[in-house]
């Protein structure tokens, strides 16, 4: 089975009077170790399929089974318990937690949510922050790091704990160009060293050309014959 | 949890002029009760101990009835000497027991010769009485201001000073005092005045001194009767459980109809400044609830402005994974800390504030008596339960913005500008 598979997903929001059709009838494989894409205008429904893929939201009708779980009938807590366990997750305004230090925010899915050891923990927040370039940096506070670090926090937080998959809603908006050149760069590095599958999102033609499968967005109609660059 | 605690802390930091507000309402609030506590608390210690100490004595024992119909000070409920006898053997078995002294009460006329007045006694046997009512002679103004250790003899009457102001008296002066027994002869005795009394509070206002010896001859009593025996116990803090004892000790005693021979009671039966102090405890409790009322108000304030302003960081810690409890536990623990900061620099300001007071003694005056010295002070019970109180509201204010952060869907606190 593939890690995401999406079955005839649809997704209705109401806003006031007015439902609204975010997704209608999208169907869909990622496989393992993927470096994916989803693109498409503002409104074309990407940001919603990356929730339902990062069980942040659920279908109005459809199934959704990312890593072999039926993520669209697990409850709350479940769905945290997966998200914590399977999954990682960059955001366009990098939300880093302000309090905490470099390393601190990488740390903190291993304590607050994995809560293994301090030796274990340590070991796994230096391999990421080596990684990702920002070892220097780690006792420096989110206010202290241009755009282009805090994405590099954000995905070592993303990838210390191992996820199978991280998902990224426009990683790079946020960035200058040649900064949003590099997080891609970094992050399909990262897939090469780690093994996760990446899915992120973009409205960037130079951004989505780095991807290896491109999913294309309409109206929340996915394009076909679009995947598979 | 360290970790909880630690960010929490972290937290109440990065809003620091917000904490810092906030944190000092509830300290003020803290140090205003604890002050309030300390001087309402050290006056009210200071008027009981001049209520029990100068007259009235910590606790008293009569025949059943007799603090009923005290105001027409019947002769006719006096114990008998065998009861006195009996009460005594209760008395001194109590190993809390410091001292009692028996007293005859009796309403009577004094005279200085050209004009009458009627004038309440306290006969009393001045050794005893003494070791009952140690300040007893801290209000007496003796001849030649001499403090006499037996401060009234057989044949010497203490006057109240309005008394001896209106009828021209002094220490020296002789006076006859007559009175009527419980049989309805009347018998008279000259007297000295041998001090003149200055009033507390109450009807002994009117009150005098006279040897209790005095008392039975003036009475033509046959037996040596007391009307009451004053009591004083070591410990003045173990009272209720003293006056529980003798309580139930004196019950066993019946008379021909089943009911009690004896009646005891505390001071607080019968002072009227028992209404006072209880007014006192009832303010000390108002203040208790204002202070409750400005944590839980700052406190509620503090936590719904911090969750509103931090949805987008609720928002991620959910979707990475952080639990409910745990995105709950994180504002509860921000609320105990701001709560436990308050309280602990409300504590330590109070201390320094009761300490301040007692260098610069504050002096007061009550009804008649003057330069009274306050001595506040706050026992370490009180700022226990303070600082529990400060905790328990605080972690309780924070419950409903906790909760509400916990229940955040992650795609709407994400979405949040």
């Amino acid at each position: 089975m593939a890690l995401v598979q999406i079955e005839n997903v649809s997704k209705t929001y109401q806003m006031g009077e007015v439902p609204v059709k975010a997704l209608q009838n999208v169907s869909l494989s990622i496989e393992e170790a993927s470096f994916v894409s989803f693109v498409g205008p503002s409104g074309s429904g990407k940001t919603t399929i990356l929730n339902m893929i990062g069980c942040l939201d659920k279908p109005t009708v459809g199934d959704v089974f990312v890593a072999g779980e039926h993520v669209n009938l697990l409850n709350r807590k479940q769905s945290a318990v997966f998200r914590g366990s399977a999954l990682g997750f960059i955001f366009q305004s990098f939300n880093l937690l302000p309090v905490l230090t470099t390393y601190e925010n990488i740390e903190y899915p291993l304590v607050m949510i994995k809560n293994i050891s301090q030796s274990i923990r340590s070991k796994a927040v230096l391999k990421v922050l080596k990684s990702v370039g920002m070892l220097e940096q780690k006792d420096k506070f989110p206010d202290q790091l241009s755009g282009g670090q805090k994405q590099r926090v954000a995905i070592a937080r993303a990838l210390v704990t191992q996820p199978k998959l991280v998902l990224a809603d426009e990683p790079t908006a946020n960035l200058d160009k040649k900064s949003a050149v590099n997080i891609i760069q970094l992050m399909r590095s990262m897939r090469d060293e780690f093994g996760t599958t990446f899915i992120f999102s973009t409205h960037d033609p130079k951004i989505m050309k780095e991807a290896e499968v491109i999913f294309t967005l309409e109206d929340g109609m996915l394009l076909p014959g679009e995947e598979n660059k | 949890m360290n970790k909880i605690f630690k960010m929490a802390i972290l937290n109440l930091m990065r809003y620091k002029r917000r904490t810092l507000l906030t944190a000092l309402l509830i300290t003020v609030g803290i140090l205003t009760v604890i002050l309030f506590s300390g001087l309402a608390g050290s006056f009210k210690e200071m008027m009981i101990g001049q209520i029990t100490d100068s007259n009235l004595a910590q606790m008293q024992i009569h025949k059943k009835g007799y603090v009923s119909s005290i105001d027409s000070m019947p002769l006719n409920l006096n114990l008998s000497p065998e009861e006195y006898k009996t009460i005594e053997k209760i008395l001194q078995d109590n190993p809390y027991m410091e001292a009692y002294a028996p007293r005859i009460k009796l309403s009577t006329m004094l005279s200085n010769y050209s004009e009458t007045t009627n004038i309440r006694l306290n006969a009393v046997d001045p050794e005893k009485e003494t070791m009952v009512c140690p300040d007893v002679t801290n209000r007496m103004i003796f001849k030649n201001n001499v403090v006499k250790k037996i401060f009234v003899k057989p044949g010497e009457i203490i006057i109240p000073k309005n008394l001896a102001k209106g009828m021209k008296l002094k220490a020296g002066s002789p006076v006859v005092i007559v009175a009527q027994n419980k049989d309805g002869s009347i018998n008279g005795l000259n007297f000295t005045v041998a001090a003149i009394i200055e009033s507390v509070l109450g009807p002994q206002g009117k009150e005098g001194y006279i040897h209790i010896n005095d008392a039975r001859t003036l009475l033509r009593m046959e037996k040596p009767e007391v009307t009451e025996i004053a009591i004083r116990i070591k410990n003045f803090n173990r009272l209720n459980a003293v006056y529980a004892d003798l309580s139930s000790s004196l019950l066993k005693f019946k008379n021909k109809k089943g009911g009690p021979i004896f009646e005891i009671h505390t001071w607080e039966k019968l002072s009227p400044f028992v209404n006072i102090a209880k007014m006192i405890d009832m303010m000390t409790i108002s203040m208790k609830f204002i202070m409750i009322a400005i944590v839980l108000i700052s406190i509620l304030n503090v936590m719904i402005m911090s969750v509103y302003e931090r949805i987008r960081e609720i928002g991620t810690m959910i979707a990475i994974g952080t639990s409910p409890g745990k995105i709950m536990g994180l504002f509860l623990s921000e609320g105990f800390f701001l709560g436990l900061i308050s309280g602990l620099a409300g504590n330590v300001i109070g201390i320094a504030g009761i300490y301040l007071l007692n260098i610069f003694k504050i002096r007061f005056s009550f009804g008649r008596m003057d330069n009274m010295l306050l001595s506040p002070s706050i026992n370490i019970n009180e700022l226990f339960w303070l600082t529990a109180i400060v905790l328990v509201v605080s972690v309780f204010a924070t419950l409903q913005p906790a909760y509400k952060a916990s229940k955040m869907e992650p795609v709407d606190a994400l979405r949040h500008v």
